[in-house]
């Protein structure tokens, strides 16, 4: 009799404490706003809760950005590269789209500002 | 001038501690020279002396069993009072005081496996407590939490099963079972 009633709950409770901890420490903070930027100046801050477009214009035309509930794309831009539309879906707090030669950001915020980088 | 004499009586009790010591600290150095992926990630195979000290000579041995181990590990290791040590300690202190109150629990359905993994988590709950408030405080524990956990909960189970095999290859778990 290896494994008594109480050693498989025992079990079951450690791994739904691992399960709990994985979400709850992996998971990050999700955005609730994202704020537009045009030339390093804010020109759109749009909280994540409902379908919207915006047009930014800049240097090369016109970068489109879509807004869905929780999220957030940079859907067309003139950009060469294309590498902002590229990164899709923007969810957590922290996370940012740069169309750096049409001069136009997107960024996630968050109940709590993340840092980009950390130095020690 | 007199010559005072000391004597300090050494029981069989005092013997059978120091050897079941030496056998955890015999463990804790063996595991010293595995690699680790992740330090702090370690199987733990001195637990299941405690434990199996715990179960067959109660809870005071199984206290004087994993404090020698810490102390004589931190020496020979040279890691004496070096924060390893003292995380070493808290999971020690944690993982004994899990034990203390999960030895209660009616032994006809919590065996082995469930004291070796609660003892697991108390220690890596104990350290990461002292990490958090003393070492590394801040946010970044957070997120190594859900790996130590997940080693406490498979080690634990692990040295668990190895306790259990051990009590009923050697017939102490019938022993075991009259006592309580």
């Amino acid at each position: 009799m290896l494994l008594r009633a109480g050693d498989a709950g025992v079990l079951f409770a450690g791994t739904g404490l691992v399960i709990t901890l994985a979400i709850y420490g992996w998971s990050g903070d999700q955005g609730d706003t994202a704020v537009i930027r045009a030339a390093g100046q804010i020109v759109e801050t749009a909280s994540l809760t409902h379908v919207q477009r915006f047009a930014i214009n800049g240097p090369l035309g016109t970068t489109q950005i879509e807004i869905e509930p929780g999220r957030a794309r940079v859907a067309r831009d003139p950009s060469p590269r294309q590498l902002c539309v590229k990164q899709g879906w923007l969810t957590r707090s922290g996370q940012a789209a740069l169309c750096l030669p049409n001069q136009v950001s997107v960024e996630i915020r968050g109940r709590t500002t993340v840092y980009d980088t950390l130095g020690y | 001038m007199t010559h005072s004499v000391i004597e300090l009586p050494v029981h069989a009790d005092d013997r059978r501690i120091a050897r079941l010591a030496a056998l955890a600290i015999g463990l804790t150095l063996a595991e010293a020279a595995l690699p680790s992926p992740v330090p702090g990630i370690k199987p733990g195979l001195a637990n299941i002396v405690v434990l199996l000290v715990l179960m067959q000579y109660g809870w005071r041995a199984a206290a004087w069993v994993s404090g020698l181990r810490v102390l004589a590990s931190g020496l020979l290791l040279g890691s004496l009072f070096a924060p390893g040590f003292w995380l070493s300690a808290a999971g020690a202190v944690t993982s004994l005081g899990v034990l203390a109150l999960a030895r209660h629990l009616p032994s006809q359905f919590f065996g082995p496996i469930s004291l070796s993994v609660l003892a697991a988590f108390g220690h890596i709950g104990g350290q990461l407590a002292l990490a958090g408030a003393w070492l590394l405080p801040g946010i970044a524990l957070i997120k190594l939490m859900p790996v130590f956990a997940a080693a406490a909960l498979v080690f634990g189970a692990v040295n668990g099963v190895i306790v259990a095999r051990f009590l009923v290859s050697s017939g102490l778990d019938k022993t075991i079972q009259q006592k309580t």
